[in-house]
């Protein structure tokens, strides 16, 4: 059936592609500024230049954007469509979404040939969308908790409490480090899954990232 | 100011115990401190508290008219390095001689009596000034096994503790060891070493941790109690506010050189003679507490980032095995080896990853793939 015309539905809402790629830019900017600032190089030439103090700058910047961009993104779990819902992360709790999974899973092992379709999110996806956002809490959560601490009994610092009764101080630096790693394992495997997927489902799969719409074999009701 | 009274201690420790209703006024006064010395002390210690200047008559007044209160000193398992940081200062200060007035009770580093004389001094002290005397406490506790790697006098450290916090108005944990275990509660703990509060949870404690303690703010903490009948406001740690209430990073001298970009990157460079920022040596300066870059040791003679070496975090909890390596940004991350950084780790994971994709990609392209079944499809 490869000449099979297919409709044109429209399944990312707006917010949903804002988040994505405000997240994308923010995760970018954090990662360099944070390298920088975990292994600083020598750039200043005189004691007045502000290099660590601009590039802080921007990772704080960029953090309050991310977070925002994350909180953002929660609340659309709740008031988006159908294919942005939070059910659709937890596709265990549906006999259908079960299903599907056996099925992703068995093709992404090589065992079945056959792809099976996926509109929204395929629900491998989704479950390691539930870890990043783990991963997020845990950067924001962490981040937030170090950057407050430049304000001791401020608001922040007092919201926060509970993660330095959670954390010693260094070992927050060392999560909070060591998940942008994990961050980065899950970008590889984004990335690949959304290349694949775009090639073997025709259905527009990293273009529908940009215009919201994916082609798929039945009308969308 | 420059005698100081140390020349009998056996006497001192008898004429003290009568001189309990003199107001350290009269006895600095006695003592040959002049006014002028007294009311610098002030002027320093209202700083030293964080309060505006305004307050330094206040404290000079209440200091005049306070009775001196009574003071007892507890060794437990330290190196007494806070009783060295104490005692070492080049000159006698006036802040010198008040601790020296209030410790005279019992200190079993500096005090003449010994043995049965001494235990009954104590005794007889918390005994006459039950909830009304301080206790400073030096070095950690042991728990394991019942106490018995701590023993003083044939009683453990725990015994003593309970028994002399107990009735204490307030008890100091002076030095990182008393305050969190320090290092012998470094793992593995052999002797199950723990701060005050964690053994006596019940007494009214405030930490001044650092390795050793800074005495500026021991006589800080005592001349806060005796000015406004109350001990400092204290951080989630237990540590007051006044000293431990900023970060050293924040405060640093080396600030500018650490906003502008100039790190240290071996030792000797150019920019360590130049004293630029260490925190690519593993300064622990943003992850610890305390008044060091103002408040200085050895009467403000210098600190360890003044002398050109990181900051260790000594004045954190569990600072020996949550600061460690010394001379490295992060910790190592537990489970792997000593030389695996989190770094090396993440590059692993991450290059892990590509190369099982990029298999799985080439197996795929191999691969002829079939439409999507009938019930598969969705939309």
């Amino acid at each position: 059936m490869p000449n099979q015309p297919k409709f044109k539905s429209y399944i990312w809402e707006l917010p949903v592609r804002w988040c994505h790629w405000v997240n994308m830019v923010c995760i970018v900017m954090l990662s360099v500024t944070g390298f920088f600032i975990g292994t600083p190089f020598s750039f200043g030439s005189s004691a007045s230049d502000f290099t660590m103090g601009w590039i802080r700058f921007v990772h704080f910047t960029a953090a309050y954007l991310f977070a925002i961009s994350v909180i953002s993104r929660f609340i659309w779990a709740f008031t988006g469509n159908k294919y942005s819902g939070w059910r659709e992360f937890f596709p265990l709790m549906t006999d259908a979404g079960r299903k599907k999974t056996v099925k992703m899973l068995r093709y992404y092992m090589l065992i079945d040939k056959q792809v099976p379709e996926t509109v929204g999110h395929n629900p491998l996806a989704t479950a390691a969308y539930v870890c990043l956002f783990g991963i997020y809490s845990v950067m924001i959560l962490t981040g937030f908790a170090l950057y407050a601490q430049h304000a001791p009994q401020g608001a922040m610092h007092k919201a926060l409490g509970f993660m330095y009764a959670l954390f010693s101080d260094q070992g927050m630096r060392l999560t909070h480090h060591i998940s942008m790693w994990f961050i980065f394992g899950f970008v590889v495997n984004h990335i690949y899954s959304a290349w694949l997927m775009d090639i073997k489902e025709h259905g527009g799969e990293i273009s529908s990232m940009f215009s919201g719409y994916k082609f798929t074999i039945k009308k969308e009701e | 100011m420059g005698n100081k009274v140390n020349g009998d201690e056996g006497n001192d420790v008898k004429q003290d115990l009568l001189k309990h209703d003199c107001s350290i006024g009269e006895i600095l006064k006695e003592r040959g401190v002049s006014r002028r010395d007294f009311l610098k002390f002030c002027s320093v210690m209202t700083t030293a508290m964080a309060l505006p200047a305004s307050f330094a008559p206040r404290v000079a007044q209440a200091l005049d008219e306070v009775k001196r209160p009574t003071l007892v000193w507890l060794e437990m398992q330290s190196c007494t390095g806070d009783t060295e940081a104490l005692l070492r200062s080049a000159n006698p200060t006036v802040a010198e001689i008040i601790l020296d007035i209030l410790s005279v009770d019992y200190h079993e580093t500096i005090m003449a009596a010994a043995g049965h004389q001494a235990e009954g001094a104590l005794d007889k002290t918390i005994a006459d000034y039950k909830g009304k005397y301080i206790c400073v406490i030096e070095g950690s506790i042991s728990m394991k096994d019942g106490g018995v790697y701590g023993t003083t006098g044939g009683k453990t450290h725990l015994e003593r503790a309970r028994q002399v916090c107990g009735g204490a108005v307030a008890t100091i944990a002076v030095g990182t060891c008393a305050s969190y275990g320090g290092i012998a509660a470094a793992v593995p703990n052999p002797t199950g070493a723990v701060g005050v509060k964690d053994a006596v949870p019940g007494a009214t404690v405030i930490n001044l941790p650092g390795c050793p303690v800074n005495a500026d703010n021991l006589t800080a903490t005592i001349v806060h109690y005796l000015v406004f009948g109350k001990i400092p406001a204290l951080d989630s740690h237990g540590r007051p506010l006044f000293a431990y209430g900023k970060r050293i990073h924040d405060n640093c001298e080396r600030r500018p050189h650490f906003d502008a970009g100039q790190y240290v990157e071996h030792w000797g460079d150019d920019a360590h003679r130049k004293g630029h920022c260490l925190y690519k040596m593993g300064c622990k300066g943003p992850a610890t507490f305390h008044n060091c870059p103002s408040q200085r040791y050895n009467e403000k003679t210098s600190w360890p980032i003044a002398s050109g070496h990181p900051c260790a975090g000594c004045s954190e909890p569990q600072f020996w095995d949550t600061m460690s390596p010394m001379y490295k940004r992060l910790p190592n991350v537990p489970g792997f080896g000593i030389e695996h950084t989190a770094d090396k780790i993440g590059l692993g994971l991450v290059a892990g990853a590509g190369a099982a994709f990029a298999v799985h990609g080439v197996l795929n392209a191999l691969r002829k793939d079939k439409e999507p079944a009938e019930e598969t499809k969705e939309g």
